[in-house]
């Protein structure tokens, strides 16, 4: 009895660390860069030829997502994020990532625009300071222009709801704190 | 309405399933015939409905019937109708109905194929079969169902993803399928026999064949991912101890050591409690693989979308099944156990041994694939574990593996005398060191001690496995057995790939290069010229096509035709490498990105010796099925035991 109960007290501790398992997200990867300052850039815009910098948005949080029109999972996230937009009003900057402007045009033409802001990084160099390993990523920035959390892959409805909103609500909240 | 009729049928073969899982189960218990009697029916029901439910949903995908969602979502009018036809296994739901579909086929397989079988157990085989596919089928109801309805019926699908457009991909799952859920049957006769209570011998003879069938299948599934990551992921690597190729290798490693435990049990009558053992842990290895690939609880290159609800379901089933068996065996495992003494130079110690070193390699790769998790579950980093692990792990397991194996095969069963056995192995001793030696020294490139190391095991399993085999035929009398042969295949199959691996690992040459139009780059005596690269429309994709000569010693050798294609639907731009392949060698030419004017970005490698990876699984493959036709030629002799078991084959 005692050496035929090795296997189901292993078996046991295995489901043990499955059921944690399943509650987390693998793919919610802890960024260095959370609580820096986010990363300088200047980049032309889509829609016209003057540039943008992070600085312009002092003041107010704000949420950087970086897409690409070759991106599939971007496609799944898009949706959620122009319904986001018509509910929410904080800034949404769209970094087009290793694209062309004709493909992102058509792009937001047939999915929507979400976006406040939209610029190119067509080179990806400023993907490079952001620290990007994979479209789509989404930083969120609060009004001081550090950098308080970053989605990797494709935003959820879960995901929204559960970290995203009370998040905004939060650096929010923050705010206004600040100037009260 | 057809997919209506899909989901329907499912229904009713449900409704079979759980006739088949109680039953035939009740009529064991009570010793009633016309219950028992009951499970053919009811497992041809099964098979039948669920065949049903799946040609409904290949019709949704062959007329394009984007008010299904599944297809919607995994398929596209542009596709090729092969395609088309695929992507029916494509992703998640129907990939799951296929599994459904597959396990009935082997219920129905076992039902009709297992006369040497008392009733009650062969009832009992089949209520276990019955119950597994429960949770199969209600997993498809009631969290993938493939059949949902969309309300706003689109125009045009979704493109099955451009990897997946590809021959390979197209077979490799259902081969697949058929190894991971044929361990099923081995499963649910290991819960039969724990149920029963005894394990006569004739009764591993039975499961022997089956498993073999199924490891046969997982062996060539394997080797088919394999083969299609080599030539479609673009980078020339053929194993990455991805998650999901994890998943299929664990139930292959404790299949491969249930083979040889069950030929212990059938052979001398013992080790029963450590065969069933392997028979519950390689059905339940599939089932985690199931859940790790499905849950989302690993990242993978291969993980399909996921969805939390049926992580929670799968868990709960591997927990119902999983823990019912385990504890089955903790209560019941002594009472099948025989001891039956054998002598420490025997082959039954040798069989143990490299048992235990099998084991030892599933566990450090499962460690290995669940340490991320087991980490971040309590809390304490974030990583992934890769290939130096794995790597550095399994070299020090598969040496004593290759040593023991040889010496198995001059080894008699329950005893031997050690200075007979020097005797007898002297010969492919001398030859395999002679090979390991003298290969790497005059005909590889450069000395290697690793090469010389992974010489020594293959020659060595390949020529004690010959030796034994011409040994017993030397006087020309007896024609070796069907079994005899088969074995001896498999094993030098497993050399061949062993060969195959050591080579390829240790003399690749890889190099990323810059070329124009016109100019050259020389690996060893090969030239490869860069003519140009054109662009093409095809079907459904666009593509860049490179054009490379490649030159042997100035002689012109071939053509390559590296692509990049760039799929209608969907942007990413997918690799086809251009390969030529010959037997000594592959020559693996990628296209990269474009850089300046006519200038592109081009891989180059030289792969010696990478085809034997793949052929040597298919050598092992084609010798197990070898070891049961021996059966045939014996079954009027033997009882119809074997007769039986081969109709599988």
């Amino acid at each position: 009895m005692k050496k035929q109960m090795i296997p189901l007290s292993l078996f046991a501790g295995l489901v043990i660390f499955l059921a944690i398992g399943l509650t987390l997200d693998p793919k919610e990867v802890p960024s260095p860069l959370i609580g820096k300052p986010a990363a300088k850039f200047s980049l032309e815009r889509l829609y016209s030829e003057t540039a943008f910098s992070p600085s312009e948005l002092k003041g107010q949080p704000w949420i950087l997502n970086i897409w690409a029109s070759w991106c599939v999972s971007c496609r799944q996230e898009h949706k959620l994020l122009v319904n986001f937009s018509k509910q929410n009003s904080t800034t949404i900057v769209g970094l087009n990532y290793k694209d062309t402007p004709e493909e992102a045009k058509a792009w937001l033409k047939e999915l929507g625009n979400p976006y406040q802001i939209t610029v190119q990084d067509p080179k990806g160099r400023a993907g490079i300071d952001w620290g990007v390993y994979g479209v789509p990523e989404t930083f969120i920035m609060d009004a001081n222009g550090i950098i308080r959390h970053k989605f990797t892959g494709p935003l959820t409805k879960d995901r929204v709801k559960n970290q995203l909103l009370p998040l905004l609500k939060q650096l929010e909240n923050e705010r206004t704190a600040v100037q009260g | 309405m057809i997919p209506e009729i899909g989901l329907f049928a499912l229904i009713l073969g449900l409704a079979f399933s759980f006739v088949l899982a109680s039953v035939p189960l009740l009529g064991s218990y009570k010793n009633h015939s016309g219950l028992m009697q009951l499970a053919k029916p009811a497992a041809i029901g099964q098979f039948l409905f669920l065949a049903l439910s799946f040609a409904c949903l290949i019709y949704a995908f062959t007329v394009d019937d984007f008010s299904v969602k599944y297809v919607a979502s995994n398929s596209n009018t542009q596709l090729p109708m092969i395609f088309k036809v695929s992507a029916t296994w494509g992703a998640h739901e129907g990939s799951l109905l296929l599994w459904a579909l597959i396990l009935t086929t082997w219920t129905l397989a076992v039902s009709l194929f297992s006369k040497p079988l008392p009733d009650s157990l062969n009832s009992r085989i089949l209520s276990v079969l019955g119950m597994v596919s429960i949770g199969f089928i209600l997993f498809i109801l009631l969290t993938s169902n493939p059949f949902e309805r969309l309300i706003e019926v689109p125009t045009e699908g979704r493109s099955l993803n451009p990897l997946l457009q590809d021959i390979g991909l197209a077979i490799h799952p259902p081969v697949l399928y058929m190894g991971y859920v044929g361990m099923a049957v081995a499963f649910a006769f290991a819960v039969a026999i724990l149920l029963e209570g005894k394990f006569e011998m004739a009764w591993a003879r039975w499961a022997k064949g089956w498993t073999i069938v199924a490891w046969a299948f997982l062996t060539i599934g394997i080797a088919l991912g394999s083969w299609w990551a080599y030539y479609e992921l673009g980078w020339g690597g053929w194993w990455f101890w991805d998650p999901v190729e994890n998943a299929s290798l664990l139930p292959w490693i404790v299949a491969t050591a249930l083979i040889h435990s069950l030929s212990i049990t059938a052979n001398r009558g013992s080790f029963q409690s450590w065969t069933l053992l392997l028979a519950i842990l390689a059905f339940s290895l599939s089932l985690l693989g199931t859940f790790l690939v499905r849950s989302g609880v690993l990242t993978s290159v291969h993980a399909f979308t996921t969805d939390p609800s049926r992580g929670v379901f799968i868990l709960i089933f591997l927990v119902i099944v999983v823990g019912s068996s385990l504890s089955l065996y903790a209560s019941h495992a002594h009472k099948v156990t025989k001891r039956k003494p054998f002598n420490p130079v025997s082959k039954e110690t040798l069989l143990l041994l490299n048992n235990v070193i099998l084991m030892a390699m599933m566990a450090t790769v499962l460690l290995g694939t669940l340490y991320p998790l087991i980490l971040d579950a309590l809390g304490l980093a974030k990583l992934s574990v890769g290939a130096p692990y794995f790597n550095s792990v399994m070299l020090p397991l598969t040496i004593p593996l290759a040593l023991f194996m040889g010496l198995g095969f001059a080894t008699y069963w329950r005893e031997d005398n050690s200075k007979r056995l020097l005797q007898r192995l002297w010969l492919p001793a001398v030859s395999s060191l002679l090979i390991a030696f003298l290969i790497p020294l005059l005909i590889l490139p450069e000395f290697s001690g690793l090469a010389v190391i992974g010489l020594l095991m293959s020659s060595w399993i390949a020529f004690s496995a010959l030796h034994w085999l011409l040994k017993e035929n030397s006087a020309g009398l007896v024609k070796p057995s069907f079994q005899k042969i088969g074995s001896v295949m498999a094993h030098i199959g497993f050399a061949v790939t062993l060969t195959g691996i050591t080579i390829t690992s240790i003399y690749s040459i890889e190099k990323d290069v810059r070329l124009e139009p016109g100019q050259s780059y020389q690996i060893n005596q090969y030239r490869f010229e860069f003519v140009n690269v054109k662009q093409k429309q095809v079907d459904n994709y666009l593509a860049s096509e490179g054009h490379i000569k490649v030159y042997e010693d100035g002689i012109p050798l071939t053509e390559l035709h590296p692509e990049k294609r760039t799929y209608l639907s969907q942007a990413m731009p997918m690799t086809e490498a251009g390969i030529d392949a010959q037997l000594s060698r592959d020559l693996f030419v990628a296209l990269g990105e474009k850089l300046d004017n006519q200038a592109w970005s081009v891989r180059l490698q030289y792969k010696p010796f990478v085809r034997w990876i793949w052929l040597g699984s298919i050598l092992m493959a084609l010798g197990g099925v070898i070891t049961l036709l021996q059966r045939r030629k014996n079954s009027a002799v033997k009882n119809t035991i074997q007769s039986q078991a081969e109709k599988t084959a």
